[in-house]
């Protein structure tokens, strides 16, 4: 992938990308729209902006508006953003085109701890899932941080990968463990485990702010650890980098920002795996354009894909973590088959 | 240069003494499995019946009830093992287990199709589930085919194939009545609670042909690490001997999910830790095969075990509390061997 950098100038494609890059932030904000628009009631756009700018509490559709599409299309954005960023960052660090925001066990460990949650303390609210999903998040990485920096060759980008893979199984057995001897357990979990945008309230997206704020902030100044990381730990070392802490600096931002994402959203499966490598077909390896780039293509098309769910079930909808692998793939596949891509 | 013979010959040294230790674990475990039960049967008993001189009782317990039962995981964890061992050492990365480049996903599909939306039960899902599974090896093969096979390209859509089975297949399970969708839960798992012997003899059929079949065709893996221009340097047919690697690799993997179910983590987990055994730096076919009839062996010796009465659990759910932390301590403690 490194070799790509060299057959383009980068001062010629500084341009093209920084296009590129303003073109995604328009096509978000149409996704934005319509994703307020869009809906078992649709509401024409001119309806929609008069609900933004002026809002008027008695108006039914300034309700729906306010109390319904904003903090799902906010929560989209967000839970997109940070997979995303997190999905970019953790390929980098593992140095594997396998990995994905899920692998430092924080998927797995959030869905075990909501499990646990429902089946032995009995909750049943979307707003309590979200501290035991982020405390899941938050120990299962620490776990496996902790074990792949054990041994005389501390934390290798292999060690860190097949940690975090072995507790996923663990932790994935477990919370199996647990559904198959309780059925009203996995009636619940069954639908928090797909994935979904919808109802959630504003609550969940001001708990998330602050920790997505900071992520997002470590996330895009790692672009130049990641850049280090991505020739090797012996040249990263000679170009005066600090390895151990940019790695362990780099997997504390997939944390907060995977974290919060399946917090928010539950475990949205695949995003986060296949935007870094559909950006990178873009960009190339540049990490300092990759992070952007990735940043804006998740919430897109999380966003779009949560649109379409509404749309192809109604009046009821389809979960956007089942949309997003529905459309994500294919068109995934077809950019694989077009670029030529190098290991 | 008798530096670099002793390193070979210690390697094979060691190799060979961790193969011998495993398939002696392997045998106690599956003794063990013939044994220990609502009616314990000693050992020496069950050897004797197995070799035709046994009580009615025993031949009864024995070689009917417990029988196709451990056949099964034996059968399953070596088919696991040594798939999953292929696919990682083909596409180099240790990440590239069947379940998670679809394989495994496609046959959960099939089965859950049939379950779900036909309401099919009995000896078609195992059957679904062997075609779903080598439907999706070819539909990733040739779907990542231009002008020749990149393992690299081949992972990538085969990640993409196994999300879109998986999308597809959390889409029934939540449309689905809950107690059908925990009837399927368990296959997904993977359990060898319904196997009989008609599901071990067909199993069986297949593995007589595959394995022998892998482990030829696998030593040239040992040359294709070297790169496809030196492999064909050295004279061997790569994207022929990868096709039929990979073709078989699917094969094993599709025959062990239709006995079983997709049993999780045993293809992943049985390379990385022969590896780490052998300390060879990548995983062994034949050691690891047989961690992954010892983890599966294991594991189910566990899901009927450990719950008290009459609940066992699907031995999915074992598999992954069984090998992992075995993985887990081996990556803390091992120093060599950095590569997959």
């Amino acid at each position: 992938m490194l070799r790509d950098t060299t057959t383009a100038p980068p001062q010629r494609r500084r341009a093209p990308l920084g296009a590129g890059l303003a073109l995604g932030l328009v096509a978000l904000a149409l996704a934005v729209v319509a994703s307020i628009a869009v809906g078992t009631k649709g509401l024409p756009p001119s309806v929609v902006l008069e609900a933004l700018l002026h809002r008027d509490p008695a108006d039914p559709d300034h309700l729906i508006v306010w109390q319904v599409r904003i903090p799902r299309t906010l929560i989209g954005l967000l839970a997109g953003a940070a997979l995303g960023l997190s999905g970019v960052i953790i390929q980098g660090v593992t140095r594997n085109p396998l990995a994905d925001p899920g692998i430092l066990g924080v998927n797995a460990g959030a869905s075990l701890c909501v499990v646990v949650a429902i089946s032995v303390l009995g909750v049943s609210s979307m707003t309590g899932y979200v501290w035991f999903a982020f405390l899941g998040a938050g120990l299962a990485a620490v776990l496996v941080y902790g074990i792949g920096s054990l041994g005389h060759d501390r934390a290798t980008p292999l060690k860190i990968a097949l940690t975090g893979a072995a507790c996923e199984a663990a932790f994935r057995s477990l919370t199996t463990g647990i559904l198959v001897t309780d059925n009203s357990t996995f009636d619940q979990f069954r639908f928090w485990q797909v994935g979904s945008l919808a109802g959630r309230d504003t609550t969940v997206v001001t708990q998330a702010l602050p920790f997505l704020i900071a992520g997002f902030v470590l996330a895009l100044a790692s672009a130049r650890i990641l850049n280090g990381l991505a020739m090797g730990d012996d040249v990263a070392r000679g170009l005066g980098q600090n390895v151990p802490l940019g790695r362990a600096l780099c997997a504390l931002a997939v944390v907060v920002l995977c974290g919060t994402a399946t917090a928010m959203a539950g475990p949205i499966a695949f995003l986060g795996l296949m935007v870094p490598h559909a950006a990178r077909l873009i960009t190339g390896p540049d990490h300092r354009w990759l992070l952007p780039y990735s940043m804006l293509l998740a919430p897109l098309v999380l966003l779009v894909a949560d649109v379409i769910g509404r749309v192809i079930a109604q009046p009821g909808e389809v979960q956007v973590g089942i949309v997003t692998a529905a459309i994500g793939a294919p068109v995934f596949i077809l950019l694989v088959r077009r670029k030529r891509v190098r290991a | 240069m008798s530096d670099v013979l002793a390193v070979h010959r210690h390697t094979t040294r060691r190799t060979a003494v961790v193969t011998a230790v495993l398939s002696v674990a392997v045998l106690a475990v599956f003794l063990l499995a013939l044994s220990v039960g609502d009616f314990p049967i000693a050992p020496p008993e069950v050897v004797r019946t197995l070799l035709g001189g046994g009580t009615v009782r025993d031949d009864y317990i024995v070689l009917r009830l417990r029988l196709p039962r451990a056949l099964a995981g034996l059968f399953v964890g070596l088919a696991f093992g040594l798939s999953g061992a292929l696919f990682q050492r083909l596409l180099r990365n240790p990440l590239a287990s069947p379940d998670v480049i679809g394989v495994t996903a496609g046959s959960s599909l099939a089965a859950v199709l049939c379950l779900i939306t036909f309401g099919v039960t009995g000896a078609v899902v195992p059957a679904a589930a062997l075609a779903g599974g080598l439907a999706t090896a070819v539909l990733i093969y040739v779907l990542s085919w231009r002008r020749g096979v990149t393992g690299y390209r081949l992972v990538l859509v085969g990640i993409g194939v196994a999300a879109l089975a998986a999308s597809a297949m959390s889409y029934f399970l939540t449309r689905a009545d809950v107690r059908i969708a925990a009837q399927a839960l368990v296959w997904i798992t993977g359990s060898f609670a319904r196997v009989g012997w008609t599901e071990v003899r067909m199993a069986g059929l297949f593995l007589v042909v595959l394995v022998p079949a892998a482990l030829l065709l696998g030593r040239t893996l040992s040359v294709l690490q070297l790169g496809d221009d030196a492999a064909k340097a050295l004279g061997v047919r790569v994207e022929r001997v990868r096709l039929a690697l990979l073709a078989l690799a699917a094969a094993l993997c599709g025959v062990a999910t239709s006995v079983g179910g997709p049993i999780a983590f045993v293809a992943f987990l049985s390379g990385p830790i022969s590896a780490r055994v052998l300390r060879t730096g990548r995983p062994g076919l034949v050691p690891a095969a047989l961690v992954g009839a010892l983890i599966t062996l294991l594991a189910d010796f566990a899901a009927q075990h450990l719950l008290s009465g009459a609940f066992q659990l699907p031995v999915g759910v074992v598999t992954g509390a069984v090998g992992a932390p075995y993985l887990l301590y081996l990556l803390a403690t091992t120093t060599r061997g950095a590569a997959a």
